[in-house]
């Protein structure tokens, strides 16, 4: 085996020797080739904009002027107090929201996998909220929950429960924006589905007979199955979280009234801050105050944590990077 | 003891179905309340009325003129160009990527990978400082034309149902003197029809629903729907009819092309998780 990987001098300039390296060489081409938008792409908008956000973030930079200032931009970030009530938020909605998805779409492709009858329509239906465009989905939803008017508050005024008001109260927007997200849990729910019916019949029969309950089959077959998918959801969750922006600005821009109009611009996180995300704040600086420089240490923050749950799913990933069909 | 069994059984099959008809019910309401709300007067979706006392159908025709015909015309030009140009960059990549051994093609998966992962947000700042320079701020050109570079989450999910390929096909039509080029085009991606149509959906919409990245970029001439739909309320003030009638103007196409193909977006979603 390391006899085979030896160059044997002398025998490069045979006939047969330089075809090889010619065909070596148009393999070669091949490859760039096919791959060249791939490493156009991945140095023009990858590595230059990532290497150009840590140079703007030690300058001052509004587009016209551009003026260094070294580390002054980071220690404005330890004062900025509105950069830490956005990450607040944005850890709440990891902590609460991202749990509560799986544990739901677990939930729903569990109840699927057990319905005999119009399985098919049930997840169409289970999935539909998921595609709808989140901008519409939420401006409805702001509207549904709008205590007096809203449908849903109607309903339940009639059984006796007065709901919040959900998108007009701090405490309770982020748990209504947390609804939201329960609603469209149709990405979670197919991908736990198709999981679950992989685990093998077998393993359940053989269960059944030992007299193992529903519990226990659940805790000690489905779930030890299906755990590295469930991680995958996690992983993908949190890092989609930590994105977390349409539905916190318009759920506030619909509630409060206000939108990019002319004289009724939104300041986002109505009402009093609740729903400011992280990346609602990197928006406002960087494209509305055009404070360039410190948006780039805000883009940098964002960057470190999607990296370290990035590094999480390559773990998981390295498995089946070499596998292939021969 | 045995006809005990079967009672019990019988009660979990309807207390199985139960839960998951009243789930599918709560799902559907919102839909079905937004649609009610569309064909409402004005004066009636302020009140808690649930039922629409006169049918408004013309609530659609209203809403749908001038701005809203724009916002329509930008969407679509910025999904339609994003998926085809996403496709004739992405798809020689992914083929690379699924086909050839070459040292560097594990790295450069995980270098996909990494891509695919990274925040919008984080590269934001300095892309936009170069379109300004480029004069092409306020227009959606900062979006589409990144799309002709290949983009990361179709790369991946192509190079995942690529490989399942088997390598015979391919194999035999170069033995019969195909260029590896046409191979591609004649041979592999015929069989790989369905993950084309799903990439290609999910571009689409991604872009059909993108909020973030147009409010950065487009001025109000080139506003999408996503963010004139936003604006709607304030625009309408009280006018929940219409609003809601913009709303499910926006969802529909959405929902006619999930109808007609359903499995498609399923195999798809299934194919980006279940493999980890």
């Amino acid at each position: 085996m390391a006899l085979g990987s030896l160059r044997l001098p002398f025998t490069g300039g045979t006939r047969t020797g330089t075809a090889a390296a010619r065909a070596r060489r148009r393999r070669r081409l091949r490859v760039l080739a096919f791959l060249s938008p791939w490493l156009a792409g991945f140095a023009l908008f990858f590595a230059y904009p990532l290497a150009a956000t840590i140079y703007f973030s030690f300058t001052r930079y509004n587009l016209f002027t551009l003026e260094y200032v070294g580390w002054d931009n980071y220690a404005y970030l330890l004062e900025d107090g509105q950069a830490w009530k956005a990450m607040r938020n944005t850890l709440w909605l990891v902590a609460v929201l991202v749990p509560l998805r799986l544990l739901f779409g677990l939930g729903v492709a569990q109840l699927l996998t057990r319905i005999k009858a119009g399985g098919g329509v049930l997840r169409s239906i289970f999935y539909l909220p998921y595609l709808i465009p989140p901008v519409s989905a939420t401006v409805a939803f702001v509207f549904l929950m709008n205590p007096g008017t809203g449908p849903f508050p109607t309903i339940l005024d009639r059984l006796g429960i007065t709901l919040p008001d959900f998108f007009n109260e701090a405490a309770w927007a982020k748990p209504g924006l947390t609804l939201l997200g329960i609603w469209a849990v149709g990405d979670i729910m197919i991908i736990m589905l198709a999981a679950l019916l992989n685990v093998p019949r077998s393993l359940y029969e053989a269960a059944a007979i030992d007299g193992a309950g529903a519990w226990s089959r659940f805790r000690h077959i489905t779930l030890p199955t299906v755990s590295p998918v469930l991680a995958f959801c996690a992983v993908t969750g949190v890092i989609e979280t930590l994105q977390y922006f349409t539905q916190a600005m318009v759920a506030g821009k619909v509630a409060s009234g206000r939108a990019d109009l002319p004289g009724t611009q939104y300041q986002p996180g109505y009402p009093g801050d609740s729903t400011l995300t992280f990346p609602q704040w990197l928006y406002d600086q960087g494209f509305r105050q055009f404070n360039m420089g410190y948006a780039c240490v805000l883009a940098l923050m964002m960057f470190a944590m999607a990296m370290v749950f990035t590094l999480f799913l390559l773990r998981q990933f390295k498995a089946f990077a070499g596998e292939e069909a021969s | 003891m045995r006809s005990g069994g079967r009672t019990r059984r019988a009660l979990m099959w309807v207390a199985v179905h139960a839960t998951a008809v009243a789930v599918a019910l709560m799902f559907l309401a919102p839909l079905v309340f937004i649609a009610l709300t569309a064909v409402m007067s004005d004066r009636q979706a302020l009140s808690d009325d649930l039922w629409p006392r006169e049918w408004h159908f013309g609530n659609f025709v209203d809403v749908f003129s001038g701005d809203m015909v724009r916002w329509t015309v930008n969407s679509t030009v910025y999904a339609g160009l994003s998926t085809v140009f996403m496709l004739v960059s992405s798809v020689p990549v992914a083929y690379a990527l699924a086909r050839f051994r070459f040292r560097g093609r594990n790295v450069a998966l995980v270098v996909v990978i990494s891509a695919m992962m990274l925040p919008p947000q984080v590269t934001m700042v300095p892309l936009y400082i170069v379109w300004a320079r480029l004069d092409l701020t306020g227009t959606l050109w900062p979006l589409i034309i990144p799309q002709l570079f290949g983009d990361a989450f179709s790369i991946f999910l192509l190079r995942q149902f690529l490989v399942t390929i088997p390598r015979e096909y391919a194999d035999a039509a170069r033995v019969d003197g195909c260029g590896e080029f046409r191979t591609m085009l004649q041979v592999v991606l015929p069989m790989a029809k369905p993950a084309l149509a799903a990439v290609a959906l999910f571009q689409f919409f991604y872009c059909w629903n993108d909020y973030f990245r147009p409010l950065v970029y487009a001025d109000p001439d080139h506003w999408t729907l996503a963010i004139g739909v936003a604006t709607f309320r304030a625009a309408h003030e009280v006018e929940w009819n219409l609003t809601m009638a913009a709303t499910l103007l926006t969802i529909l196409p959405v929902l006619i092309v999930f109808f007609l193909a359903q499995r498609v977006f399923i195999q798809g979603v299934t194919l980006t998780g279940v493999k980890g």
